[in-house]
């Protein structure tokens, strides 16, 4: 028995070495490390005014906001569809009705004030490729009135999939979850239908690709591809993790942020709950099964030695 | 005709037809192994119990996965793991058991190589174990290709590209295993013929031929003792139960194994649950895509030690390019452990801590195949470069001094440890660009192979202590 207990102790050992050798250690080489994710934004100025709806409400008006982007909880519907948007513009600009409930409202003040800036997208535009929205030159307390304004439309508690539409569907698909770049896809009545709908998706997409210069991941699997610390990482600051990406820094709230993750988790790795409340009792069978096999085992061999 | 009576029930009706009492005593009752093992004898058992769950976890995965670059993906990774009941559960299994099975296959070597369970009268049970291995390696390497995730696409590009190494006929043949020029539709279908039928068919046979050569042999002992097994199947059926060396299949030997089984199941079930990222790369769940190679590719860890012995050859020899050199050895290291008993020059059987030398070359090999295998994975920049070629060719110096070390040929062992340490040596001296790759390398690469080559030849056998 000692003789069998050193063996097992020399194998585990070994075992052990290798494992952590090819596993944490290896991949703490191949993917440097980086500071982990805070959501403070602390590079960006904050809002020091107190804003106003009612006067952001004019100031989204006066200064032309709904000319591009649709504000459907305010009546404000998308002036174009989103394939002529995105032949515009590159990529459809975001409906802002619950855009507040995801986005930082210091990032959103920012935001506006000179997106390039915020998105940390400075490799990618200048002044001869310019931003599709441009930078905007009212007050401090115009941007606080056009924050608070938005804040006072935005859903105060939107569904995990909501959040994962505001914050990420204009750019990636998704598809286990039946989710498109133009939104879901719908059922079809018949095969005109869904050509019609794959010719929109096709230009929407190829529009995107020739915008930022690569077709963004479908986000499907992300959750078993990338793991939960990266997603929050690379969506607070794409740049830290993967230099000079397109994709922008969105500005989520750490709230935000852990709704789209909890989102993909529930389309990417759907029996999680399932298998870690599996898990335990197939771990009881055999520990039980152990305990009667060495127990048969010492009744047979007692004939023997 | 064989005279039948009639039966007086359905056990004595097929017994007088198939001789079931007897079957079972050749097979098992009166199938006689040693008393003097420990729980790494249990590890066959073990081997046969994962090779039944990747059977048995594989024939669900085939009845939703399809064999389509288009498909493929998807048909695992929604399909399976999501859509069918239980699937995530089954493909969980499979992709542990494959790489679960062979931390099993190397501790059942490693045992036999300690024991010297692979020679005097035991190499065709060490030969057919390899062929095993090898099918297994194979079987492997196919499976990993099915889920067509940036992983399955780029180790198959690599290693099928290993084949153009091949002189004269190295490109075509490529293109013939690819069934393309690269790797695509093809590809995956007929390595999805060769991993689900053709491959598991050999591995049966295989398996069949691995029990048949252990029966007139028998299985080895933790002393090397030779046992005549008939004499002591005798006293055990006589009674003498306690003074027999030797116990039967079943139920004594089983009930052991049973008892290990049930252990490693613990183990199995919770990595299968808790547990799986080393055997299911993160990366492969990103879906195959030829326009972007992944910054890192690496094979899984089992073969990571023999893609450290091609990689560790990082400049050129004479006339031949790192990257043939890298292949001569990485072609010698895939089947270099087949010919371990010529290699070895003694013919004792005992356990290594009671070989003297050996003992020593068993833990230098150990110890090289952990160094290859974590520098397997790690990226070859830098000094790792240089630690990846003194394991390389300490890998193959291992084996060019066993003849030499096992008849105890002293000279001989001096001449291989100095050959390698200078090539340790000049090796450190062309990466540190102190000298350059010329001829007096060349030549210690020609003595090296030459010794290596040579010495299981001319060195003669040595009888052991019996």
């Amino acid at each position: 028995m000692n003789r069998e207990l050193k063996i097992l102790a020399i194998i585990v050992i070994l075992v052990g070495i290798t494992y952590w050798g090819i596993e944490p250690y290896a991949h703490s080489v191949m993917h440097p490390h980086h500071e982990p994710a805070t959501f403070k934004y602390e590079d960006l100025k904050p809002l020091n005014v107190k804003g106003d709806a009612a006067r952001g409400k004019e100031a989204i008006v006066n200064n032309g906001c709904t000319g591009c982007h649709g504000i459907e909880a305010a009546g404000f519907p998308a002036p174009m569809d989103p394939v002529t948007a995105s032949a515009t513009y590159g990529v459809n600009p975001p409906d802002l009705s619950n855009i507040a409930s995801v986005v930082d409202r210091k990032f959103l003040a920012n935001f506006i004030k000179n997106p390039v800036h915020a998105a940390l997208l400075e490799h990618k535009f200048s002044d001869s490729k310019p931003y599709p929205m441009p930078a905007f030159y009212g007050s401090d307390q115009d941007l606080a009135d056009i924050v608070a304004y938005l804040e006072s439309i935005a859903k105060k508690d939107i569904s995990t999939r909501e959040a994962y539409e505001v914050a990420c569907m204009r750019c990636h698909n998704l598809k286990y979850d039946n989710l498109t770049v133009l939104g879901e896809k719908p059922k079809f009545k018949n095969d005109v239908e869904r050509a019609e709908f794959e010719l929109n998706l096709a230009k929407y997409e190829a529009n995107l690709q020739n915008y930022l210069g690569t077709t963004p991941p479908d986000l499907s699997m992300y959750i078993r591809s990338r793991g939960p610390e990266y997603i929050r990482d690379f969506v607070e600051n794409p740049q830290k993790i993967l230099h000079g990406t397109a994709m922008p820094r969105v500005g989520l709230t750490e709230a935000a942020t852990e709704k789209v993750i909890k989102h993909l988790e529930k389309v990417g790795d759907r029996k999680k709950e399932k298998r870690e409340r599996l898990g335990v009792w197939v771990l009881l069978y055999f520990v039980i099964l152990s305990v009667l096999a060495y127990l048969w085992k010492k009744e047979i061999w007692k004939e023997v030695i | 005709m064989a005279h039948f009576t009639k039966a007086n029930s359905i056990y004595e009706w097929l017994d007088q037809r198939l001789a079931l009492t007897k079957l079972w005593k050749v097979l098992a009752a009166e199938y006689w192994i040693p008393k003097n093992i420990n729980f790494l004898w249990a590890m066959g058992v073990v081997l046969m119990t994962m090779f039944t769950i990747l059977v048995i976890s594989g024939i669900f995965l085939l009845m939703y996965y399809k064999p389509d670059t288009k498909l493929a993906f998807d048909s695992v990774n929604y399909t399976i793991m999501q859509e069918v009941w239980f699937g995530w559960l089954w493909r969980h299994m499979h992709a542990v058991a494959a790489s679960v099975v062979f931390l099993v296959i190397y501790i059942h070597m490693f045992t036999a190589i300690y024991y010297a369970s692979y020679k005097r009268g035991r190499e065709l049970i060490w030969i057919s174990g390899m062929l095993l291995f090898v099918t297994f390696s194979a079987e492997a390497f196919s499976g990993y290709m099915l889920p067509w995730g940036q992983m399955s696409y780029w180790a198959a590009q690599v290693i099928t590209n290993l084949f153009g190494g091949i002189p004269f006929i190295g490109d075509e043949l490529v293109i013939w295993i690819r069934g393309n020029f690269y790797v695509s539709d093809p590809t995956l279908t007929r390595f999805f013929m060769l991993h689900v039928f053709l491959l598991p068919l050999i591995i049966l046979m295989l398996i069949g031929l691995h029990f048949y050569t252990l029966r007139i042999p028998h299985v080895n002992n933790q002393d090397g003792e030779d046992i005549d097994f008939d004499a002591e199947a005798e006293k055990y059926k006589a009674g003498l139960k306690k003074e027999a060396k030797v116990i039967p299949f079943w139920p004594v030997f089983l009930s052991k194994d049973f008892f290990v089984v049930s252990v490693f199941m613990i183990f199995y079930f919770y990595l299968v649950f808790y547990h799986y990222d080393f055997a299911m790369d993160p990366i492969n769940f990103d879906p195959a895509n030829p326009m972007k190679t992944p910054p890192h590719i690496y094979p899984e860890w089992y073969f990571l030690w023999s893609y450290e012995v091609l990689r560790g050859f990082f400049f050129d020899v004479g006339p031949l390019s790192a990257m043939d050199m890298g292949l001569i050895a990485f072609g010698i290291a895939n089947v270099i452990f087949f010919f371990l008993p010529w290699f070895d020059k003694n013919d004792e059987v005992a356990p290594a801590h009671r070989r003297g030398g050996f003992f020593i070359w068993f833990w230098l090999l150990v110890f090289d195949m952990i160094i290859l295998t974590i520098w397997g994975k790690l990226p070859p920049t830098g000094f790792n470069a240089y630690i990846g070629y003194v394991a390389a060719v300490g890998f193959l110096a291992l084996f060019a001094a066993l003849p030499a070390l096992t008849a105890r040929r002293r000279g001989l062992l001096m001449l291989v440890i100095i050959t390698t340490l200078l090539l340790f040596i000049v090796g450190y001296m062309v990466y540190a660009e102190t000298m350059e790759s010329g001829i007096i390398v060349a030549l210690l690469f020609l003595l090296f192979y030459a010794l290596f080559f040579l010495s299981p030849v001319v060195v003669k056998r040595v009888g052991g202590a019996k």
